[in-house]
């Protein structure tokens, strides 16, 4: 029998969108954070560049034009409501992660630094905007470390390398998860009024990404195999600048600093794609970009990789001709003490991973698969919904990454997300201690851990034929060569097809390890199941989808087509069996325009 | 080329006690350890157990000895430690399996620190935020950059001979606190780290500035805690 715990709200997930809602959740309600890391391995961590706010605080700036920029920067998806709600909430948000002890840069006058990013504007003149707040390149890993010290602060209660590997639901609501405590292998039920997800993204499914081994997919997995569908799934950022071959990010607050891309024949390129704001549009259009110059030849020495220049001399030509200026308002002028202050980790990761120095070397970079814009669809209250009429499913939350509100709408500002997390993550938190206030527990079935025992054992039978690594670097590869920056119908088939085999295949692997503790072979191959449903959905969606938008662009269907795609994709799984199906998009504000940077 | 790694394997479940096993795997100079351990696992022998994430230097789970001293594995690529790898538990922790250790006493450690903004005085009343200058900021900015990896802590020699040695790592996260010009939390700290447990351990032996990561002048910054508990001033 499995230990049994008790708690109204269970928080899935120790990153910053589950930790702000364990944070904000434990001040009314009996609250647990399961995560399968130490909440401070998060990927959260790895967030460099910044968190968006209209601060102002060294040139103008309003939630208004954040709203309108990441309305465009989504090509229309994003729902509005949630989108000016996000950026409303924005400024307090970022202040009181300062309040909580937040290091931030600081500007002359002692306030919170900020710097420009992709598609940030002045919505006035057109030419980017300092809205991202910052902590070096490592803003992700401050606001990871700040969140956890407030809710050791708090005495929130955490379940540290425990891995959740199943809801369960009563009576169409939520009551609890089971999880596996991964020192002992010994099941647990946590039972509770309220679940809230925040298992962050999924981006290993991608051959080049900058996501952790960790990004599973594990929430929207389960989630799916119960019947909650799933939201704009073929929408899946590619950054621009990942280290060649190893996809470790390199953050577009580098181009904030001045950077710019350069190809195979030494031309800065972006001005071509982008006139007005170059290297700083937003990341579908650079990674495309990025692609044209290598498919045409272009590359560096002919290979699929492109330049990014952050050298002094480079900077400051390019600025000058840009006429970029310091807030003060004199010219743009960087050394390579700048470099070192403003992306130090960068310079460390070049140094280590390439034997390169930025300040005096190019840097060799490609897309890397990086965002999910998809995933388990939720209100703007964390509220998980289920059908076209957003219907809530009673009891289930969900935030951060695996979470579609949606505000990236089918392509992500960079910023936004670190926001998202903050944001929704407290709102998910507090309508959650809300709901279990007047909710009653649900009674728990007789035996909840079967369904993953039943799952591991399956994992133990194989018959041995298969291996999952190799398994897993065949969906990779498929995956990022066919649903990658450019799709088209054939390509795509072929790689549903693909998933659709080696799913096939996966029922003959078999583990070898029969021990307990800490049998990381056992869930790292339920680890992967849980990648092969998520990129079946992302396959299907993507076929699905006739158009081009954001992060999706086809070959054989170049144009947005407002009139027949204006609206999200839902995915349901019937029982083994796909269904699709759509809801509409809110729009208050802003309607569709051709999108131009 | 051929990379020979020797690894230090134990199961509670199977062994009573510790042993090594080597594999020989197809890898690159520019693998990383990191990678080389994950062949191990998915080709040779799938029950290798370690902890990863990131698998670029940022999440602090893999903090092991590679060649006899503390790295990231992440962050360890085979040019830099040769075609003849040899891989441990770090020392110090209780091994669980393989080269995962017990982190539950190094998180303790940390969280005795009070590792949190202490300022019990209301935000300004605008609402905006607290004013620190950028020097001010500069002057902890060090200590942030801290991932808990226990690199440090594990190189340690008075953390071997004595574990209730709160550890390097514990006072870099003090020392984040204490020079932060908003914190108001140093005299405790410092009250806690005075203790026969504290800075009074640290005989600088520099291992724990060597094996840091995240390149910390770890022993330079347990000497500034040292000298704000004798002098009173955070400057
Ligand atoms: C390299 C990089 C740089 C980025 N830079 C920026 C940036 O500058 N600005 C920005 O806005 N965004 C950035 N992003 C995006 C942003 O960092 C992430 O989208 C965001 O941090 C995700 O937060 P999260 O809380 O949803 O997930 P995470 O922080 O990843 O947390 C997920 C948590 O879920 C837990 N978990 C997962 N599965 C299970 C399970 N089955 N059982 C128990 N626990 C589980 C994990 O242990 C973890 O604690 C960046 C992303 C990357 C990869
Ligand atoms: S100080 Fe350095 S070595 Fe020690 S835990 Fe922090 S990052 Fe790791
Ligand atoms: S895997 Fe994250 S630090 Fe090595």
């Amino acid at each position: 029998m499995a230990k049994v715990h008790q708690f109204d709200v269970v928080v899935i997930g120790g990153g910053g969108a589950g930790l702000m809602a364990g944070l904000y959740a434990s001040k009314s309600a009996k609250t647990a954070v399961i995560s399968k890391m130490y909440p401070t391995r998060s990927h959260t961590g790895a967030a460099q560049g910044g968190i968006s706010a209209a601060l102002g605080n060294y040139e103008e700036d309003k939630p208004e034009w954040h709203m309108y920029d990441t309305v465009k920067g989504s090509d229309y998806l994003g729902d509005q409501d949630a989108i000016e709600f996000m950026c409303n909430e924005a400024i307090d948000a970022v202040l009181e992660l300062e309040h909580m002890g937040l290091p931030f840069d600081r500007t002359p006058e002692g306030r919170i630094s900020q710097r420009p990013f992709g598609g940030h504007t002045n919505n006035e003149t057109g030419k980017p905007v300092r809205r991202a707040a910052h902590a070096a390149d490592r803003t992700g890993h401050m606001i990871l470390q700040t969140l956890y010290q407030q809710c050791l602060k708090n005495k929130v209660n955490f379940f540290d390398e425990y891995q959740v590997l199943d809801f369960i639901m009563v009576n169409g609501k939520a009551a609890g998860v089971v999880a596996v405590e991964l020192s002992t292998g010994e099941l647990h039920t946590i039972h509770a009024k309220a679940v809230i997800f925040a298992t962050g993204g999924y981006g290993r499914i991608f051959e080049v990404t900058s996501n952790a081994y960790a990004y599973t997919g594990d929430g929207p997995a389960i989630l799916f195999r119960h019947g909650i569908p799933l939201e704009d799934m073929e929408f899946f950022q590619f950054h621009p600048t990942g280290i060649y071959k190893l996809g470790i990010l390199i953050t577009e607050g580098a181009r904030g600093e001045g950077a710019v891309l350069i190809n195979g024949n030494g031309e800065r390129f972006m001005p071509k794609y982008a006139p007005t704001v170059k290297d700083l549009a937003s990341r579908d259009i650079v990674s495309r970009a990025i692609y044209t110059e290598i498919k045409e030849g272009r590359g560096i020495g002919g290979k699929n990789f492109v330049y990014l220049d952050i050298r002094p001399e480079t900077v400051n030509k390019f600025a000058a001709m840009d006429g970029r200026t310091n807030p003060d308002g004199s010219p743009l002028l960087i050394t390579g003490d700048t470099v070192l202050q403003k992306i130090p980790d960068i310079v460390d990761f070049c140094r280590v991973y390439l034997g390169v120095d930025p300040v005096t070397q190019l840097m060799p970079t490609q897309p890397t698969a990086h965002y999910a814009m998809g995933g388990i669809p939720t209100n703007k209250f964390g509220e998980v919904v289920i059908d076209d009429k957003n219907t809530v499913f009673p009891g289930l939350f969900a935030a951060g990454e695996c979470a579609c509100v949606s505000v990236h709408g089918a392509n992500r500002l960079g910023t936004n997300s670190l926001l998202d997390i903050v944001v929704f993550g407290k709102h998910a938190g507090l309508r959650a201690a809300e709901y279990a206030k007047t909710a009653e527990f649900e009674k728990l079935p007789e035996d909840a851990e079967s369904a993953s025992r039943a799952e591991f054992d399956a994992l133990r039978k194989g018959s041995g034929k298969e291996n999952v690594y190799d398994l897993s670097n065949e969906m990779k590869q498929v995956m990022f060569a066919d649903v990658g920056i450019y799709r088209n119908e054939k390509d795509m088939q072929t790689a549903l097809e693909k998933v659709r085999e080696l799913k096939v295949r996966f029922k003959d692997v078999t583990v070898s390890d029969t021990g307990k503790i800490f049998n990381t072979e056992l869930l790292n191959a339920w680890e992967f199941g849980n990648l092969l449903d998520v990129a079946e959905v992302i396959a299907l969606s993507a076929l699905n989808r006739k158009e081009s938008r954001g992060g999706h662009s086809r070959e054989d269907f170049p144009d947005r087509d407002d009139k027949n795609w204006l609206k999200h994709s839902l995915v349901w799984n019937r029982n083994g069996k796909l269904e699709i199906g759509y809801k509409p998009v809110v729009i208050t504000k802003h309607q569709p325009k051709a999108r131009v940077y | 080329m051929e990379i020979t790694i020797k690894i230090f394997r134990y199961d509670p479940e199977k062994d009573t006690r510790g042993h090594y096993e080597t594999y020989v795997v197809e890898g690159d100079t520019n693998d990383r350890v990191l990678d080389v351990l994950e062949l191990v696992k998915g080709k040779t022998d799938g029950s290798l157990a370690f902890r990863r994430s990131c698998a670029h230097g940022i999440c602090g789970s893999d903090a092991m000895r590679i060649n006899g001293r503390n790295h990231l594995a992440c962050k360890t690529l085979v040019r830099d430690v040769g075609t003849n790898i040899t891989v441990e538990p770090v020392l110090g922790l209780k091994v669980q399996k393989d080269l995962i250790v017990d982190m539950g006493p190094f998180f303790d450690n940390y969280k005795m620190m009070l590792p949190y903004l202490i300022n019990e005085n209301p935000p300004p009343a605008d609402g905006k935020e607290r004013l620190q200058s950028p020097e001010q900021r500069a002057r902890f900015d060090e200590t942030t950059k801290c991932i808990l990896c226990a690199a440090c802590t594990t190189s340690c020699p008075s953390y071997w001979a004595n574990g209730d040695y709160y550890g390097p790592a514990a006072i870099v996260t003090a020392h984040r606190f204490i020079f932060d010009s908003r914190d108001e939390g140093a005299s405790q700290r410092l009250h806690i780290l005075s203790e026969t447990d504290g800075t009074a351990r640290c005989h600088t032996a520099y291992n724990c500035t060597e094996a840091c990561p995240r390149d910390i002048k770890i022993t330079k910054a347990i000497g500034e805690v040292k000298m704000a508990m004798v002098t009173g001033k955070l400057d």
